[in-house]
Order: structure tokens, then sequence, then C-alpha cells
């Protein structure tokens, strides 16, 4: 709760800083509940811990069950944000502004949460370190194990670099823990040469980033298409994941943005502008998923091989139906219905939708993993996967310390990109402009002249 | 110590179900729980699906879904190709030397991969820390390991006797004859259903039946090169 020093003036951005020092009453309350949910999901990973994985509902044949799902689901959400990020600073997208630092944040607490998963889900997670000390590199789990930790590395070192001029300022202001924003500003004193070196360390990450974001559920989709199981065995699952695992990050980041937004009090910086760009770039996301749903499940219909088919009418027709045209019905019909046209493009339709394809892409990774285990080739006993206490719990714990955790971030470092916008306001403005100009087919030179410009 | 490992290379054991002998009585199922210390599991766990076995007998119309009905015994295939191994992270599953699928229960770590990958769902997973009645404890086969919770395991074709029928015949300095070594499932059947061999010894009993024109090995199609033969006669159909 310190005042601003005398030093720092009072700029146009107050209200990015506003969150950072003072905490209302709110925050608390909930930081508390969340606190107590994570708490619940963390008792009962002791409780799994000390009986085995007996306390999920997981069987024979269904031997993966929500800690699966959740690991693709969680680890789609992250591409939400580095891939989102780095697209639009690389394609200059300048209304990205005040967007990128919430994706980028976004990527790396789920990322963390996400990467958990499959260590929950291990029977003997005491001998993780067998995986590098016995580790196939033929296995694809062992790619996965390399890939997040490749893009969990680069998405953290992508959020902070872009964090460290903002942190400089929160340390001139005298924000308090003093200590903190002195250790993470690295001495920043926004000399030419240090904006140089940050710039080109950003435009190195962002492009690094991009293959490394694709490579992450590329190869999370080929955990299931390496194997022979019908409805996994498949060609397209790569782009098919990750066109899914940006889709829903979209979404993801849409329902934080307009949550913090009206938490925050964020309306000068998060305009409709922004939310319909990025519904724009839903909808294309949709229409995408769409396509290669469609290609995907028509071939295996097509084809009429009895295994596939099996498996794809039990999605369509049998027990996983309601799920399968429930994913149908919110990940395409009302994202389509609704998004493309302007009318229906406003803030609230907007965060409908975006639930919405949060859930229905969880349910799209339910109807990916289990189907396939629950009908396989060879005749076996049928048994319903119903999750446990255990699964439920540990799943909202998940949740809630993405909350937590996105919560304590907005605590202590500005959501919004401050210099980021300072520089949108001071550069890049007139760069737009030029930039604009060199597009035209008239000679840039003779503008410049004529605005009595070298 | 090279030489050996050469003889047995030159070994691939396998075994052949005469599926029109077999009489679905499930003492295979009973002689391979009591053989290989695989755990009962409490009745709500039987219930909500987990079940260990290492050999069940599918009584269902028919073993492929789509195919003609029988009682199949069905196990671990001990496929050449085994698509279990193939994603193991750790090398916990592995071919071995005698083209027997071995499983290394101090490594596995639990991740269920490999049950997942086995087209044949012949896997079975330690879902709670196993557990025996006091008297059968202490019945329990001293020359199989008892295994943890939290790991995956299924039928080695009973190669702690094939453990036991090397130390005897190194004892009389000779090699592993055939008819020393028979999985448990094998010895009781009471229908003779099921021949236990070398299949790369072209004179064996089982490589003469596996070239039955009864002959098949299960999805066939999907290139996992079974060593677990079935013989059956075709339905003649119109």
């Amino acid at each position: 709760m310190s005042e601003p020093t005398p030093t720092a003036p009072v700029g146009l951005d107050e209200d990015l800083y506003r969150p950072i020092e003072q905490t209302g009453r709110g925050f608390y309350s909930m930081a508390a509940f969340f606190l107590a949910v994570f708490a619940f999901g963390v008792y009962q990973y002791i409780r799994q811990l000390r009986f085995g994985l007996g306390v999920t509902g997981m069987n024979q044949p269904v031997t993966w069950g929500f800690y699966i799902i959740n690991f693709v689901f969680f680890i789609g959400i992250s591409h939400a944000g580095t891939l989102i990020s780095a697209i639009l600073r690389l394609t200059q997208a300048e209304w990205r502004r005040p967007i990128t630092r919430m994706a980028e944040v976004i990527t790396a607490i789920v990322l963390a949460i996400g990467g958990l998963h499959p260590i929950i889900d291990l029977g003997r997670p005491d001998r993780l370190l067998n995986v590098f000390k016995w580790g196939r590199l033929q296995s694809p789990l062992l790619w996965d194990v390399m890939s997040i930790t490749a893009y969990f590395a680069a998405s953290t070192v992508y959020l902070y670099l872009p964090l460290i001029p903002d942190i400089a300022r929160l340390r001139d202001r005298g924000t308090r823990p003093q200590w903190l924003y002195r250790f993470l500003s690295w001495n920043w004193q926004d000399t030419p040469q240090q904006r140089k070196v940050l710039h080109n360390a950003m435009n190195l990450l962002m492009i690094l980033v991009i293959p490394v974001a694709v490579s992450v559920h590329t190869v999370i989709s080929y955990i299931f298409a390496m194997t022979l199981e019908a409805g996994w065995h498949s060609t397209i699952f790569g782009p098919y994941f990750v066109a899914g695992a940006i889709f829903s990050g979209i979404a993801a980041l849409m329902v934080v943005m307009i949550v913090f937004r009206k938490v925050y009090h964020l309306e000068r910086y998060l305009k409709p502008i922004h939310f319909s760009n990025l519904a724009k770039l839903l909808l294309v996301m949709s229409i995408v998923w769409f396509y290669l749903t469609f290609s995907e499940y028509l071939t295996g219909f097509f084809g009429n091989e009895p295994a596939e088919l099996d498996v794809l009418m039990t999605k369509i027709s049998g027990p996983y139906a309601f799920p399968f045209w429930l994913m149908v019905f919110v990940n395409f019909v009302v994202p389509v219905a609704l998004l493309s046209r302007k009318k229906t493009r406003s803030i609230p339709v907007i965060l409908f939708v975006s639930v919405g394809i949060v859930v229905g892409m969880w349910i799209e990774r339910l109807i990916i993993v289990v189907p396939s285990l629950a009908v396989p080739y060879v005749e076996f006993p049928q048994h319903a996967y119903w999750p446990s206490i255990a699964e439920i719990g540990i799943f909202a714990g998940a949740i809630a310390a993405f909350c937590l955790g996105f919560m304590v971030f907005a605590k202590f470092f500005p959501l919004i990109c401050i210099w980021e916008i300072e520089e949108g306001r001071s550069e890049a403005l007139e760069e737009s402009v030029e930039r604009f100009r060199s597009y035209l087919p008239d000679p840039p030179r003779e503008d410049a002249l004529k605005e009595g410009r070298p | 110590m090279s030489e050996t490992t050469s003889q047995l290379r030159e070994r691939r054991w396998g075994m052949v179900i005469d599926l029109d002998r077999c009489t679905g009585c499930g003492a295979c199922v009973a002689a391979c729980k009591a053989e290989n210390n695989v755990p009962e599991v409490s009745r709500r766990d039987a219930f909500s699906g987990r079940v260990m076995n290492w050999i069940r007998v599918a009584h269902s119309e028919s073993q492929e879904r789509h195919g003609p009905s029988a009682a199949y015994p069905i196990l671990c295939l001990h496929c050449d190709d085994p698509p279990c191994t193939k994603v193991c992270p750790v090398h916990a599953t592995y071919v071995g030397v005698d083209g027997i699928v071995g499983q290394t229960y101090p490594r596995c770590i639990g991740c269920r991969y490999c049950m997942g990958a086995c087209p044949y769902t012949v896997k079975v997973f330690n879902w709670h820390e196993p557990q025996w009645e006091s008297e059968l404890r202490a019945h329990t086969n001293p020359d199989v390991s008892l295994r943890p919770k939290g790991v995956v395991e299924k039928c080695t074709f009973c190669s702690h006797r094939l453990q036991t029928a090397r130390d005897d015949a190194a004892c009389e300095s000779r090699d592993v004859e055939e008819s020393d070594y028979q999985p448990a499932c094998v010895e009781v059947c009471p229908a003779r259903a099921m021949t236990f061999g070398d299949l790369r010894d072209p004179n064996s009993d089982v490589s003469s039946m596996a070239r039955s024109p009864r002959s098949h090995r299960m999805l066939e199609e999907l290139g996992t090169e079974p060593s677990v033969i079935y013989l059956k006669e075709r339905e003649r159909r119109v």
C-alpha cells in the first residue's frame, strides 16, 4: 500500500499499478477459497500415494483417465500464451500490446500444472528418475519429457524478459517488496544498449518458441498416434492436437482477460476491439478444428474397418454420444453461429462462447483418450469408467492452483505490459504509419521530404 | 557364456492352443494364478474391472468381436514385434533372447502406457498393494517374485520354470531340452488343448501344429508376430 514516490511521475498507466499496490479483502477471500480447494486436491493425492492408484476410477481396460485427459487439456491451454503472443509479436499486430503478458502468464502456470499430471498418473512416482536413468528415447513418453521441459524453459524466459522493464518501474516507484524487484530487475536502467539487447533476445525467443510450442502438442498426440489402438493410430493427430490446443488456448485467454478486465478495471486497456479481433481468431480456429475432426472421423467411418468403426460408434451413438455431440455443439455450432456476426460479437457473448469452448475442448480430450481404451480389439469384460473423488479432487485442485497462481502473479507484476503500451504510444504509432506508407506504391522518400525530414 | 547365449537365441518359445479341444474349463486360469502369485483382488475391485489374471478365457461370441465364436484362452502372446515394449519409457518390458516378453517389476514406473498399447489387453496393473489371505500368503510360489503396488505385470510363459530348467541342464552339462520346460497352464490343461515348445525347431510339435491349415494368430493383420498360435476349424460359409 505504499504511495508512489515523488520522484516517479504520475503517468497515464496508474491503473496498472493499482492492483499491485493495493490489496482488497476480495483478494484474500478468493485466495483462501482457492487455497482450500487446492489443499483438498493435495490431500487426495496423498491418499493416492498411500493406497495406490486404486483410489481412482481407472480399471482394465480403461487404464488412462482424468489425469491423462487433464494433462492433454492443460498443455493444450498452455498454447494460448506463448504461441499466440509470439505469432502476434512476429506479425507486428499492434493490437497485441495489452494481451501478450496475460497469454504468457497462462502458459507458464498451466504448463507447470499440466506437466505434473503424468507424474500424478504414475503408479510409482518414487521411481520417476528411472526416466533419466533408464530412459528409452524410442518411447513417445520420453519425447514428451524433452519437448515439455524445453517449452517450459522457453516460455518462462519469454514471460520474464519483457517483464524486466516493468519490474524496474516497480522498483523505481518504491513498491514493496523492494528486494524482489531489485533482484528481478537485473539493474535495468532503460539505456539504449539494454533496450537493444532486450529486443534482440525477445526476437530470438519468439521465433524459437513457435516450433517448440508446435512440437509439444504434436508429441503429445504421438503418445496416442504411435500405438496401434483403433481411434488413436491416425496420421492427422499431430496437427489436430496443435489446432485444438491453440483453439482452447485462445478461449481460455479470453475468459481470463474478461475476468481480470472486470476485477482490475482494465476497460481502458482491453477494449472491445481486442476481443473482437481475438474472437475472429477463435472463429477461424473453430472452423479449422471442425475440419480436422470431420476428416478424422470420416476416414474412420468410410474405411469401415471393424475395430475403427466400433470405437467410432461408441463415440457417436454409444455411451459417449452425449459428450460427443455436446462437444460438436459448443466447439463448432455455437462459435460459428455467434462469432461470425458483428452484432453478436459482444463481450458477454464472447465470454459465454469461450467458456463453452474450454469445456468442449476438455470433452474432446475425453473423447480421444477414453473410448479407444474402453473398446479394445479383443473381447474384454466391459466396465464403465467413472472418475472417483480422488480424480475430481485433483482436477479441482489443479484448476484452483491455476487461479491462485494467476492471482499471485497479478499481485506482484502488472498484467499488462506497461512499457510495451508506452512504446506503442511513443514509437510504434509513428512506426506503423511509416510501415503502412511503405506498402503504398508512392515513393516513400517524397513523403519524408514533404514532412521536412531528410 | 556367449556360447550359452547363442544357444538360447536359437530357441523361440511358443504355444499352440487348439480351440477345437478347449472346453473353456478355466483350469489354466487357476493354475496360472497359483503358480505366479497373481494376487486376489477385493470384491469391490473385481466389480470395478480390476480382476488380475495373466490368462483369461473369453467365453463370448467371438474372440475378435467380428470373428467366429469360441472359448478363447487369452494370455500374453509374446509377440516378436510387441507394441508394448516399443512404448515403455524405461526398458521395464522387453523381448528376451528366447522370444519371451519380460517385465522388470523393480524398474516399472507404472505409467501404464504398455497396457494401452497392447492390442490384446493382456497386461494387468497392481491398483493396490497386493494382498493374500493368511494361508494363501504362506503358499505363494517362492520362485516368483511378489509385485509391489503400482506396477504392470503379465504372463511370462512361467519363465522361472525355464530358469530352473536351465540350472538343472547346466548341472548336467547339457542344453535345455524342449521337454524340460512347460508353463503351468499347459501342464494342467485337462483337454490337452495347449502345447508348448520351440517354434524355431522345425521338428517340434508346436512347429508342425503351427503349419496346420487350421492355424491362425490373433489380429495377424497388426503384424505383431505373436508366439501363441491358435488352431480352429474354419466355419464353412456358403
